[in-house]
């Protein structure tokens, strides 16, 4: 156990050095919005799913926007530039905005 | 394949060469999209403009009323007029994209001004998708490996017939454009694949929404690029360009899947969806424990490893158990259960096994309807395995699992089809770049400045050719160095054409003879080779919509209800969507007990008229005595004490409708309304009275009268025969034993007077005591 905290601890110095402050803010962002998946899960749980497709509407775009978020972070890291050839950090933006206009496109027309 | 290799060869001279080899490619994929719509029309020139078969009837039915209704009050119709007494929610019941498609076509033609009717953008709305489904094709191919090689696909996919089958002008069905959707999602899948784009992936899930709207195969999809996926990451493929493109794909696709009402929330309910999640979590899970790992070192992220895993395996276990007792989790349904075991259909589930394309395929068909495709295939796939990566690992899944899936059930010969002809383009290209590339180099008077170079061109053209083909060019070279004689070259060549030739001509043969029948008008042919046409099924039809009542319930096995609906407009009973087994086998029990068995359930039902499909005088095999052991088979699994197989058939087993024939089945309803009246009809000289010509027998049964039904019309040919159900009040009541009868007394006694009299019996014989009765009396 004590390894474990060690080694989570050298994590998180190597973290807040090594990141660029972008990612940082993207990370905050995707700390966010789990939290707010954790919170309509445990709210699921306690109360129920009662208008299903709200439910579903409201967990999947929490879960889409981490995952858009995730990819955005992905293909602004300076360290995967290589696998992302042609993608500059601007054209992974204007993706992302593009898939959030399709997703809450969808997820107003779920909602219900 | 040659203009494609040109086409990025000449970085210099890119204006003219790209122009040249973009217009070569503009022209091949619209020659192909005009061969194809073309070749589809063998049905509308040869009979009309008609909607064909079965279930298009439904299609179109459903599209006249959204384009008459609009979009909102067709989502919500209850359709009366099917499974009386229930009705169904044909919205909620329906994939729209089929009737979406048409429906926007109409309305941007009659914003333009362009008064077309909707039944000839339903008829020709299966060709033109055809020409799409060939871009997308060459599109996918190009992705794959070389635009010769999508070109050669386009032209494949235009006119192989295992396609046309399923597309031809009039056949209005769901596969028509799911085909297409299909074909374009896979080639944004790849090209998501490829880049990592977030755009592209966005894409694929748009179009995946398309094919969710359009045809219930997109299963196929949902666990194909799943299955894709999870090789790629077995074989250690992982990059940060599959993650993204993968979540995003899946979680837009999910949400946009679960719009379509059928769909529902099936996506996340049932087990035909599971892997995809599964595949997405498993993602994440690589994804994150690749982060850790590029942050941590090897000690470190082994102890950290454990730790999660464990924890994850736990949660995952956990959550999984919990769903299946909590029932959220629903088990397979019937249809992927006969995928997995043959068998399966057969047994528990008849009416599945009932429809002859759920059949296995057999090996004809495979030949029939891919011909040389089906012999070139593996040579592409063996290509693609060679040189194998990202992206070609999929076109492998995609033809090893579309492959199984055609050998179990003839209808997914679908799905097949796509895959055999980009495969096949690819073999077809990699042979003839082989065999035709000297004919570039020594042809001078087309190329004078490239001979100059020749070595260098051919480096640059294997680049272009498709990246990773380094074994091929060693293979060449030797080749070259061994010198492949002119000869050689010009006879493979000549072969390779001749093949193709043979290959247009038998895809022309069998679209003109086996896949341009609109099967409701028949089309016969005398000795002097003149044509007949037998309207049979319409003038039924006809006959119903005008005779009579508008509310009328018209029973009849479950194939025609479509039909019915379609055209008579009339209420039926069963139709082609078959959701509902028990009222189905209440139809099939009526059809196969015996008169006054089928006329209570008929009362029961409502039922004004019955409608049988006879083929005895004409020949057609498919009517319904034919089919009359499937309503057996589907009545007895319902109704086990009623109906048993077993008594239609003979001691010896067999199925016959002559005198030794099961008398259960000369009694059943179906025999009687078939053979109504028919002992009397001498058909030609050569044969007895009753002959049915479809059987090759004299009918067992020759002179009955019906009791509850009386015959309100027969066609033409024989081939619909319409009957009215008496009502209580009008049939010939059937004998009753002298014992049992009770008579009115003839002279009435009205209750009101209070005196009651003594009966007397009118022209009562008076007996004279001593005397004889007289004989005349």
């Amino acid at each position: 156990m004590a390894q474990i905290s060690t080694v989570i601890s050298r994590f998180y110095n190597d973290y807040s050095v090594k990141t660029p402050k972008k990612l940082k803010l993207i990370d905050a962002y995707l700390t966010y919005i789990l939290i707010t998946g954790v919170v309509q899960f445990i709210y699921c749980c306690l109360v129920g799913t009662f208008p299903f497709n709200s439910f579903l509407s409201g967990f999947i775009s929490c879960v889409s926007c981490f995952v858009l978020g995730v990819c955005l972070r992905l293909q602004v890291n300076p360290e995967n530039k290589h696998q992302f050839a042609g993608i500059s950090p601007e054209r992974g933006f204007a993706d992302f905005i593009f898939a959030h206009v399709v997703l809450h496109l969808v997820v107003m027309n779920f909602i219900g | 394949m040659v203009q494609a290799g040109s086409k990025k060869t000449q970085v210099p001279k890119l204006s003219s060469k790209t122009g040249i080899s973009s217009l070569i490619i503009f022209v091949v994929l619209l020659l192909a999209w005009i061969v194809g719509f073309s070749s589809r029309l063998f049905a509308v020139i040869r009979f009309e403009s008609i909607i064909h078969e079965f279930d298009p009837w439904f299609n179109y039915r459903a599209t006249a009323y959204m384009v008459k209704h609009g979009f909102y009050n067709f989502l919500n119709w209850f359709d009366e007029r099917a499974w009386y007494p229930l009705g169904r929610i044909v919205g909620g019941t329906v994939y729209p994209g089929l009737m979406l498609t048409s429906g926007s076509i109409h309305y941007f033609l009659h914003l333009l001004h362009i008064n077309v009717h909707i039944r000839d953008i339903c008829v020709f709305l299966a060709p033109v998708f055809s020409g799409l489904t060939a871009i997308s094709t060459y599109f996918l191919t190009k992705e794959l490996w070389s635009a010769g090689a999508g070109l050669f696909a386009a032209c494949f996919i235009a006119i192989v017939p295992g396609y046309i089958s399923r597309s031809v002008a009039g056949s209005y069905d769901n596969e028509g454009i799911a085909i297409f959707a299909l074909q374009f999602t896979y080639f944004l899948w790849i090209k998501s694949v490829k880049t990592g784009s977030v755009f592209w992936a966005i894409t694929a899930a748009l179009s995946y929404f398309y094919m969710v709207s359009a045809w219930g195969g997109y299963v196929f999809i949902i666990n194909l690029i799943p299955l894709h996926v999870f090789v790629l990451l077995l074989m250690g493929r992982f990059s940060n360009r599959l993650f993204t493109s993968y979540t995003t794909f899946y979680i837009i696709g999910l949400i946009c899947s679960m719009q379509i009402p059928f769909v529902g929330f099936q996506p996340i309910r049932t087990s035909e969806h599971m892997a995809a999640s599964g595949v997405f979590v498993l993602l994440f899970a690589v994804g994150a424990l690749k982060y850790l790992q590029s942050m941590l070192s090897k000690s470190e992220f082994k102890s950290v490893v454990i730790y999660g895993g464990l924890i994850a395996a736990a949660l995952v276990f956990l959550t999984v158990v919990l769903l299946t007792y909590a029932g959220y989790i629903a088990p397979w349904s019937g249809r992927f259960y006969s995928l997995w075991d043959t068998g399966y259909a057969k047994i528990h589930i008849p009416i599945i096994a009932s429809v002859s394309e759920h059949q296995p395929t057999t090996w004809f068909s495979f030949f029939f309807d891919l011909h040389i495709l089906a012999a070139t295939f593996p040579a592409g796939l063996w290509y693609c395995i060679k040189n194998v990566n990202d992206e070609r690992v999929f076109v492998i899944l995609y033809s090893i699992s579309a492959v199984y899936f055609a050998g179990v059930m003839v209808r997914l010969m679908l799905t097949l089809t796509p895959v055999v002809c980009i495969l096949s383009g690819i073999a077809f290209s990699g042979l003839l770049e082989l065999f035709l590339r000297e004919d570039d180099n020594v042809r001078p008077e087309e190329q004078e400045d490239e001979d100059q170079n020749t070595p260098n061109k051919r480096q640059l053209y294997d680049k272009a050719g498709a990246g990773g083909r380094l074994p091929k060019i060693k293979h060449d070279q030797s080749k070259e160095s061994d010198g492949i004689g002119q000869n050689i070259r010009s006879i493979v060549t000549i072969v390779i054409m001749l093949l193709l030739m043979l290959f247009a001509v038998h895809c022309t043969w069998v679209t003109g003879n086996a896949y341009s029948s609109p099967s409701i008008v028949l089309a016969s042919y005398g000795s002097d080779g003149s044509r007949q046409i037998l309207d049979d099924f319409r003038e039924a039809y006809f006959w119903l919509s005008q005779n009579t009542a508008d509310d009328a319930r018209v029973m009849s096995w479950w194939d025609y209800g479509y039909q019915i609906a379609g055209m008579a407009n009339r209420t039926t009973l069963v139709d082609n969507n078959t959701w509902n087994n028990s009222h189905i086998a209440l139809v099939g029990k009526a059809m196969s007990s015996n008169e006054t068995a089928a006329y209570d359930i008929m009362t029961a039902l409502d039922v004004d008229y019955v409608l049988v499909i006879f083929g005895g005088v004409i020949g057609y095999s498919g009517d319904d005595i034919n089919k009359f052991l499937w309503m057996v088979r589907i009545a007895e699994g319902e109704h086990p004490k009623d109906i048993r197989e077993s008594d239609y058939f003979t001691e010896h087993g067999e199925f016959r409708v002559d005198a030794e024939g099961s008398p259960t089945l000369l009694n059943s309803l179906m025999y009687k309304l078939s053979y109504y009246r028919f002992g009397e009809l001498k058909l030609d000289y050569r044969t007895p009275a009753g002959y049915d010509r479809t059987r090759n027998a004299v009918i067992g049964n020759k002179d009955f009268s019906l009791t509850y039904l009386e015959e309100a019309y027969t066609t033409e040919h024989w081939l619909v025969r319409v009957y009215k159900v008496k009502k209580p009040d009008e049939f010939n009541r059937p004998r009753i034993p002298v014992a049992n009868r009770v008579i009115k007394s003839p002279n009435f006694i009205s209750k009101k007077s209070n005196k009651r009299k003594k009966g007397t019996i009118k022209n009562k014989p008076v007996v004279v005591k001593g005397k004889r009765l007289s004989k005349n009396q």
